[in-house]
């Protein structure tokens, strides 16, 4: 019998596709983001919006916190921890969290390395804005990726760049020829090995989310129709009027992507959105997206 | 050729697509209700036991799948697919199809730190061992005495079982490139013509 390989990592992933992780920062928010659905949970102590609200140093959240959203329900419960700082996912793996997400909405502890994951017996998932990045965090052990998006914002227009740029890039890689990979995978800074697979597959080696800026079910379906195989809503859910019947309604969207009536229906009567933010109004410094390489 | 639905709400249904393909028949996603009809066999694949089980309910294929379970329609699960065929399953605030007549024990061997895989005898594929792979998964806590034993873990734990035409898993066969499972379903429960 074998545990923590990184079959039992990459395959929980597996389970969790076609459906919707949501942020929570207390456990009433966990019961209602099961019960309309979701697939997982972020046990979170603010949601991103918050976060970047409220700026200085964001850190992983309170293992008090944590335990008491795993404590009830029964979907996996993921948590996350600052890019580098393997102690906190030692913390999180300790308090025998299902999934640690290494997250540039926390304050990076190390703009240099991120965590060497293979040395955890918990799976991790990480964010990307490109093919490259998404690779070299699969090499260092990361069994599930995330398109970063820009967290927080509620607005979807990062995370469909960054979507269409792994997407475009894997279609690329897949046409072409074998003695051009080794030149592709030195610019995009991603082992050879990880990009001959794509070549030969056309697709990522473990699954791939979208995050970042979800706040409505026809978003959740853009990033599905994108090639998503999941998404994570943050800020989206319990920052609109209804949370309840958005969180619902986003799951709907989510399963039923191709399919615009039944969109247009989850769509309807879900009181206010997130307010939104314009990302050409955040100053540079605060994209979270920048956070890791 | 036979067509085989997989239930397509949430969980891990590509893969069982692809498995299924390999065993020769025309396998597609079921999502609405409609999409039951002229199929010759359904799957629920692996994935989060209770989100299926909501979503199922809210998208009505709940009263459907009962009235297929009750005709004896051939049907395979695995992992959340075995909790939701199950007679009946512990934490889980519906009661499942009640396809097959066991009792299940979700999320039986711990978190995602105690999933693992193991080289499984079933002796119903013949010697070769079947490379099982264990998420969150749960395992078969009780049966009634016409279900089938297909394996056992070392310690006497069920992990899968059959009743008439009805087959499941607490691990995922889906996982690996072994379709052996997949077509022993296809072979006995979907073309065979005996009714159990």
């Amino acid at each position: 019998m074998e545990k923590g390989t990184f079959k039992v990592k990459s395959g929980l992933a597996q389970m969790l596709k076609g459906g919707v992780i949501m942020d929570v920062v207390t456990p009433e928010h966990a019961k209602i983001a099961e019960d309309a659905g979701a697939c997982a949970v972020m046990a979170l102590e603010r949601v991103p919006a918050d976060i970047r609200a409220a700026g200085g140093v964001a850190r992983m959240s309170d293992p008090e916190v944590i335990l008491a959203i795993m404590k009830v329900v029964t979907i996996p419960v993921m948590a996350k921890c600052r890019i580098g700082h393997f102690v906190e996912a030692q913390v999180l793996q300790s308090l025998g969290v299902d999934y640690i997400d290494e997250s540039e909405v926390l304050t990076p502890a190390d703009e240099s390395h991120h965590i060497w994951k293979h040395d955890f017996k918990i799976p991790f998932v990480c964010g990307c804005r490109d093919l490259g990045e998404a690779l070299r965090r699969i090499s260092e052990g990361a069994a599930m990726i995330r398109t970063k998006g820009e967290a927080g914002t509620g607005n979807i227009v990062e995370a469909v760049r960054h979507m269409r740029v792994v997407q475009s890039e894997m279609r690329k890689i897949k046409n072409m020829s074998t003695d051009e990979l080794a030149a592709e995978a030195k610019l995009l800074g991603a082992p050879l090995e990880l990009v001959l697979q794509v070549h030969k597959t056309g697709t990522l080696p473990v699954v791939n989310f979208a995050a970042g800026g979800i706040a409505t079910p026809a978003d959740a379906a853009l990033m599905m129709q994108l090639g998503a195989e999941g998404v994570f809503v943050g800020s989206g859910i319990f920052k609109s009027s209804n949370p309840a019947a958005r969180a619902q309604a986003i799951v709907k969207a989510t399963t039923h992507y191709q399919d615009p009536e039944i969109i247009a229906e989850a769509s309807r009567n879900l009181g206010g959105a997130m307010p939104g933010l314009d990302i050409k109004a955040i100053p540079e410094q605060e994209l979270l997206a920048q956070r890791g390489w | 050729m036979k067509k085989v639905g997989v239930l397509a709400l949430q969980g891990d249904f590509a893969e069982h697509i692809i498995m299924l393909e390999k065993t020769g028949v025309e396998a597609l996603p079921v999502r609405i209700p409609d999409q039951l009809k002229g199929i010759d066999g359904l799957l629920i694949p692996g994935g989060e036991s209770t989100t299926i089980g909501k979503l199922m309910q809210n998208y009505g294929l709940m009263q459907p799948l009962r009235d297929m379970v009750h005709c004896g329609f051939p049907l395979m699960g695995t992992c959340a697919g075995m909790i939701l065929l199950a007679q009946e399953a512990t934490d889980l605030n519906f009661s499942p199809l009640g396809a097959i007549d066991i009792t299940v024990q979700r999320n039986a061997f711990g978190r995602q730190l105690d999933s693992f895989e193991i080289d499984l005898s079933v002796p119903v594929l013949g010697q070769e061992l079947f490379h099982a792979v264990f998420i969150r998964a749960p395992f078969v806590k009780d049966i009634k005495p016409d279900v089938n034993v297909l394996a056992r873990l070392s310690d006497g734990t069920i992990v899968a079982a059959s009743q008439g035409r009805v087959l499941v898993t607490a691990f995922h066969p889906e996982l690996t490139e072994d379709a052996r499972l997949h077509r022993y379903f296809v072979k006995k429960m979907v073309s065979g013509n005996t009714r159990g």
